[in-house]
């Protein structure tokens, strides 16, 4: 208690007397570090962008396949309260037909930091992301609905595990859960479902192993590196379309580094409806509250 | 059109990098010694913990506790004034057994980051 006062102290000193205010750093839950996923979202709030991310999804089963550019940035107005802004980009190449392009829907979003507990590393946040109709080609795939996707995102380090399963303590879940609300049913004739999304990613971290349980030399690069396998289904439950999940799996690596990360993955569907064939996603990841810590990194207010 | 997105893409990409000339990240731990995890043969007069990013002294810790959780450093933690990147904790003689280090570090950027570890003194 006393430890935990002076830490206190410590803060408000160090939040007085540096240019900056004292900050947890972004993706940290206690001793854990969190890196930020490329497929499900992450469980919490950091100022940070992702650009670009390329994405060479599978074959579909009409024979078409896309390319997708995106590009996603996060701000943090407070530490806790975050807004979002993402949009891709699509290059689809279909058998006989000419090449469609366009963006493919603008993406905005909020979230809340709900709790993080440090001595489980243990973190979630509550979102509510829209998808804004008309905000892209239609015929790239961008909606002519809005759509409104309330979300809960977690994150479990299990550096908690008795000492006996030390090897097991590395590992780490994130996941996420989201309901997409279409704010029209119908538009141009075509019933628009509501959809369960569900997301998770199982990691294994290089760093965590290496500075918290055993150090087996491994240097750089791989002492930066997560493993990981990235797993997410959606799946509409109303309007004529239940029983039609997709989905996908991605086994990966991240190399997380002090400013940015890099991601690669494969892309595996799950189902036939999902494609056929082998996909992959690279991703650049920017860590803005560590390249800018004194401008547009920091949160807006300390509230 | 799409070597036109990409190559937009990788000059924003750069253009970020370079605007951040003056960057400091959170300091992780790249290194201790006695290692973590390690069984040392003879007791560490210090334990020395080396980081990626320079540390602020003034609120950056570190204790050392023998299995009973009782402190076996003979001092306080120190950053280096001639290697801001290192922290050493002076350790009493330590018999034969398991050691927890806790650290809790402030980095020049002004984020936090904190970890635990063991180490082990072998008996004769």
């Amino acid at each position: 208690m006393h430890r935990d006062w002076c830490r206190g102290l410590a803060a408000a000193a160090a939040a007085a007397l540096l240019p900056g205010a004292e900050a947890a750093a972004h993706g940290f839950a206690g001793d854990r570090f969190f890196p930020a996923t490329i497929l499900t979202d992450d469980p919490f709030v950091a100022s940070e962008m992702s650009l670009p991310t390329v994405t060479l999804n599978p074959t579909q089963s009409d024979g078409s396949r896309e390319l997708d550019l995106g590009s996603d940035l996060s701000m943090a107005i407070t530490p806790k309260w975050d807004f979002t802004i993402g949009s891709d980009w699509a290059h689809i190449r279909s058998p006989g037909l000419p090449v469609v392009t366009g963006g493919t829907g603008l993406t905005t979003g909020t979230q809340y930091q709900l709790f993080i507990n440090a001595p489980h590393e243990a973190m979630a946040l509550a979102g509510l992301d829209v998808t804004w109709r008309n905000t892209g080609n239609l015929a790239a795939g961008a909606p002519d609905f809005t759509t409104m996707s309330p979300t809960i995102d977690f994150g479990k380090g299990f550096g908690d595990l008795p000492a006996a399963l030390s090897w097991l303590r590395p590992f780490a879940l994130t996941g996420n859960i989201a309901v997409d609300f279409p704010v029209q049913t119908k538009t141009n004739g075509t019933l628009n479902p509501n959809d369960v999304f569900y997301g998770f990613a199982v990691e294994y971290s290089i760093p965590y192993l290496q500075s918290e349980v055993k150090d087996i030399g491994l240097g750089t690069p791989f002492n930066r590196m997560i493993p990981l396998v990235e797993f997410a289904l959606t799946s509409p439950f109303n309007r004529g379309y239940a029983g039609t999940t997709t989905g996908t799996v991605q086994p990966g690596m991240i190399w997380a580094g002090q400013y940015f990360q890099v991601g690669a993955e494969m892309i595996i569907p799950t189902n036939s409806l999902s494609g056929h064939g082998i996909g992959g996603v690279v991703q650049l990841h920017f860590y803005l509250d560590d390249l800018f810590p004194h401008g547009i990194g920091r949160p807006i207010t300390q509230w | 059109m799409l070597g036109h997105r990409l190559s937009a893409a990788a000059a924003a990409a750069i253009a970020i990098v370079l605007a951040a000339s003056t960057a400091a990240a959170h300091a992780f731990l790249d290194h201790a010694s006695p290692a973590v995890g390690s069984t040392v043969p003879g007791a560490p007069s210090a334990v020395t913990m080396w980081f990626t990013q320079q540390l602020e002294p003034a609120f950056t810790t570190a204790t050392v506790t023998d299995a009973g959780g009782k402190s076996v450093a003979s001092g306080a933690a120190q950053v280096d004034p001639k290697d801001p990147t290192e922290l050493r904790v002076p350790l009493k003689p330590l018999p034969p057994g398991t050691y927890s280090v806790s650290w809790h570090a402030l980095s020049v950027d002004t984020h936090t980051t904190e970890g635990h570890f063991t180490f082990a003194v072998a008996g004769r």
